[in-house]
């Protein structure tokens, strides 16, 4: 097998026991790898019991899969999976950085880690070997101080172990900040300072199972390739391509702070209730002038460098230091919280990145939190004497701490927003649940659908398998490069979405011949691999449990505040046309074969070879 | 189009052309470099034919991220790890002024490496013997993709030519030890005192 390390390393937390294991040329043919074969074996060793599994305990599995053009691509990503604590389901959260890439050179395709730990543990992985190690000492420590101490660390290790070799290069980590230990539902899994696998909610699934790190450093080369001199040449062309795409070269998606606001009205605004704004002061020029101190700033192979490095230079928040803001944190932790200043915007994203949360869900959790004290619901005495007024940057830092922590109102706020709605309905006795803004218990990304101006539509989240992920929206038609079978690709593959927009259709397909030396038919893979995935992903999710469980019939829908129209801005009056939702929603389960609930047809299973999923989904969904 | 030049040009301006029959350096600006190793993957991919970041001849370190930076040889104008070579395994190259490694003679011992002021060199991951940039011959290929991408980290200049030469014949000063070179551009990123590495 080309592209593969062909080697997984399995490891039992509980019992302390490493071992390796692999998976046969079928298995990888059909599930790729990253998104896919997390799926596959999750399935396999959990589908059964599914709805009695709890995220947040020892029995769930934790998965750190690259795929074969990891490394490869330009562009290098990692697909972190397992049950989710957000949805329930299985969601493929990918994150950039080099880990993929030494895990390969260290001669694995990926992680399978199951149990729980005793006491903190990190796990050091070199070539084709692991251990398990005492963590203790960064238990408790933020992101930058967790990444130093295991960065320098791990280099004492490897000089020790090898006098000779010359001087050692960092090892690459992925890790948990404080979030993840205490089990906060929204903490990532992160990379760097501020990379981030947000997504699902693995941070906490690390913290439950006392794993605080995965520390890799690989010396040998990446797996054999089917094609090597093809390789390079798809990879200059990849690259060129990506050198054209001046826009998001040069901003990334930092530019869409302002302009998603101000021109396509989508951009959530004090917890949605706005999704139009004109704050010039959010440019991505201000940024660029004023916190901006690497204009370009990239990982493994990457040919856009869409990140920016950013430090707070004056003011209160001097000091703060992180990546740029991307969209989505200059959204959730900027205008969602009515702030629209770069200083205070990359100061809560700096901050939100050391406790090792999700912008995306913490900043909506804020907002809703946010938006109930606005109307009375919640009180300074309920919020432990925080006045929680929108644009207040310190008090929106002192809640994310608490929830972090899971102090006070934190703790509630800490289950992410929805399941924390349902606590403060329970608590105050109000329907708050209007003002949750969710898909199946996870915050959507910060692409309004209102406005019909955005690349999100009314069923992107509605009926996306990966429920509020907006990297992975249900669309039609189902080819399309937004579309989610298309995208269940990527994140197979594992590579960046990004470093896509401006090829031929072509080329990812020449690209998996060239690593793997399979041709995958356009058609082969919408009518069967993608739709084997999708719906194995589908199955989970609607098999659920054990504290959420979701029904098609009520739950692909928008959230509430989809359907109020929008009260400003060029689009005022806009909102999601229910009949029109519920014709599309139908076209695309015929689509994609699922039947008129929602549910994947018998037929369609059948046809795949998914007849066991059939059987189960009979039993207990249909 | 590709990234503007933003920061301040090279003392050695843009008017050094290449022959492969001149000795050639390769000036260094770390403040641009993105940390996107694609040299590293040019490098192993030249001289392994595979994308192997430890086997190739210069390596980004990030000890501190935002401060990557890659870290290879300067051919020092008093070359001390030839000098150091026990077996005469190294040579310096008359074309281009590169370290040469005999990975016949070359027996792994490491004394190169305690000889560079910047402990550059490293020993080959799977073979007996030291890696050290050799210039690709007076076509390095990590400048190629270094330019192609606009980042212009890395630029070969003529040692030869003393329109360029007049200024600086320290090559040695860019011998650095990675800790050293971290500590410098976190002072400059981050205007840090404190120990960050």
């Amino acid at each position: 097998m080309r592209g593969y390390a062909v080697r997984f390393l399995e490891v039992d937390l509980s019992t302390e026991k490493v071992k390796e294991l692999k998976f046969d040329e079928s298995i990888l043919r059909q599930y790729i790898g990253g998104r896919g074969l997390a799926t596959k074996i999750l399935w396999d060793r959990l589908g059964d019991r599914w709805e009695t599994i709890n995220p947040l305990g020892p029995e769930n599995i934790l998965l750190v899969l690259t795929g074969p053009l990891t490394g490869f691509f330009p562009g290098s990503r990692i697909c972190v999976s397992g049950k989710s604590p957000q949805s329930n389901g299985v969601v493929g959260s990918t994150v950039a950085g080099e880990f993929p890439v030494e895990l390969k050179c260290a001669g694995y395709d990926g992680l399978i880690v199951t149990g729980k730990a005793a006491k903190p543990s990190y796990l050091f992985i070199t070539d084709s070997q692991a251990e398990i190690r005492d963590a203790s000492h960064v238990w408790g420590k933020n992101g930058k101080q967790t990444l130093k101490m295991l960065t320098r660390e791990g280099r004492e290790e490897l000089k020790k172990r090898f006098p000779m070799y010359g001087e050692w290069k960092d090892p690459a980590i992925l890790y948990i900040g404080p979030a993840g230990e205490n089990k906060v539902r929204m903490a990532a899994v992160m990379a760097k300072w501020a990379h981030a696998a947000g997504y699902g909610g693995y941070g906490a699934v690390m913290g439950s199972k006392n794993l605080k790190a995965l520390v890799a450093k690989g010396t040998g080369p990446l797996p054999e390739v089917e094609d090597i001199e093809k390789v390079r040449e798809l990879i200059d062309e990849v690259s060129d391509r990506c050198y054209s795409e001046d826009v998001l070269r040069r901003w990334g998606t930092a530019a869409a702070g302002y302009e998603v606001g101000a021109i396509l009205g989508s951009e959530p605004i004090r917890n949605w209730q706005e999704e139009w704004h004109d704050e010039k002061s959010f440019g991505v020029d201000k940024f660029e002038q004023r916190v901006w101190i690497k204009k370009y700033w990239g990982d493994f192979g990457c040919p856009t460098t869409c990140l920016k490095v950013a430090m707070v230079k004056a003011g209160p928040f001097k000091g703060a230091i992180g990546d740029n803001p991307d969209y989505e944190l200059q959204a959730y932790l900027g205008t969602n919280l009515g702030i629209f200043t770069p200083e205070e915007n990359v100061y809560l994203s700096s901050l939100i990145d050391d406790l090792g949360l999700c912008g995306i869900q913490c900043g909506n959790v804020l907002g809703f939190a946010g938006e109930l004290y606005q109307r009375g619901i919640l009180t300074k005495e309920d919020l432990d004497g925080i006045e929680l007024k929108w644009g207040d940057a310190e008090a929106f830092a002192t809640l994310a701490k608490k929830v972090a922590m899971r102090k006070g109102i934190g703790d509630i706020l800490a289950e992410g927003s929805y399941r924390a709605a349902l606590k403060i309905k329970e608590m105050k006795k109000k329907d708050v649940m209007q003002y949750v803004v969710h898909e199946k218990g996870m915050a959507v990304g910060a692409h309004g659908v209102r406005s019909e101006k955005d690349y999100t539509t009314d069923i992107s989240y509605a009926c996306s398998v990966q429920a509020g992920d907006h990297t992975s929206p249900a669309y039609l038609p189902i080819h399309h490069g937004n579309s989610e079978l298309t995208i269940i690709l990527h994140d197979s593959g594992v590579y960046c979405w990004f470093n896509t927009f401006n090829l031929p259709r072509t080329l990812k397909w020449d690209f998996f011949k060239a690593v793997t030396g399979w041709e995958i038919e356009p058609e082969e893979w919408y009518e069967t691999t993608a739709r084997r995935i999708l719906h194995l992903q589908r199955a989970l999710l609607l098999l659920g449990g054990p504290d959420l469980k979701w029904n098609p019939k009520l739950h692909d829908d928008n959230p509430p505040r989809f359907y109020e129209p929008l009260p400003s801005g060029p689009y005022a009056g806009k909102k999601v046309d229910r009949a029109k939702f519920e014709d599309s929603k139908k076209e695309y389960y015929e689509e994609v074969g699922w039947d008129e609930n929602g549910i994947p047809k018998s037929e369609e299973l059948k046809r795949l070879g998914l007849g066991e999923v059939d059987r189960v989904l009979k039993q207990k969904v249909r | 189009m590709k990234p503007k030049k933003t920061f301040c040009p090279s003392v050695f301006g843009e008017s050094a052309k290449l022959s492969s029959q001149g000795s050639i350096w390769i000036v260094r600006d770390y403040l641009r470099c993105s940390g996107c190793r694609k040299c590293e993957i040019a490098c192993s991919l030249f001289h392994e034919k595979r994308i192997w970041p430890e086997a190739s001849r210069i390596r980004v370190f990030m000890l501190v991220p935002g401060a990557e930076f890659p870290h290879f040889c300067t051919q020092c104008e008093d070359y001390p790890c030839v000098k150091s070579c026990p077996v005469d395994a190294l040579s310096v190259s008359k074309d281009t002024g590169a370290v040469l490694v005999d990975k016949e003679k070359c027996t792994a011992c490491g004394l190169c490496i305690d000889a560079c002021p910047g402990r550059v060199p490293h020993i080959h991951p799977t073979e007996k013997y030291a890696v050290i940039c050799d210039l690709c011959g007076g076509n390095p290929q990590c400048v190629k993709v270094c330019r192609e991408g606009g980042w212009d980290v890395l630029r070969a200049v003529s040692k030869a030519d003393e329109k360029n030469m007049g200024r600086n014949r320290a090559y040695k000063l860019y011998a650095r030890k990675p800790e050293e070179v971290t500590r410098d551009l976190v002072a400059s990123l981050y205007e840090a005192e404190e120990e960050w590495i």
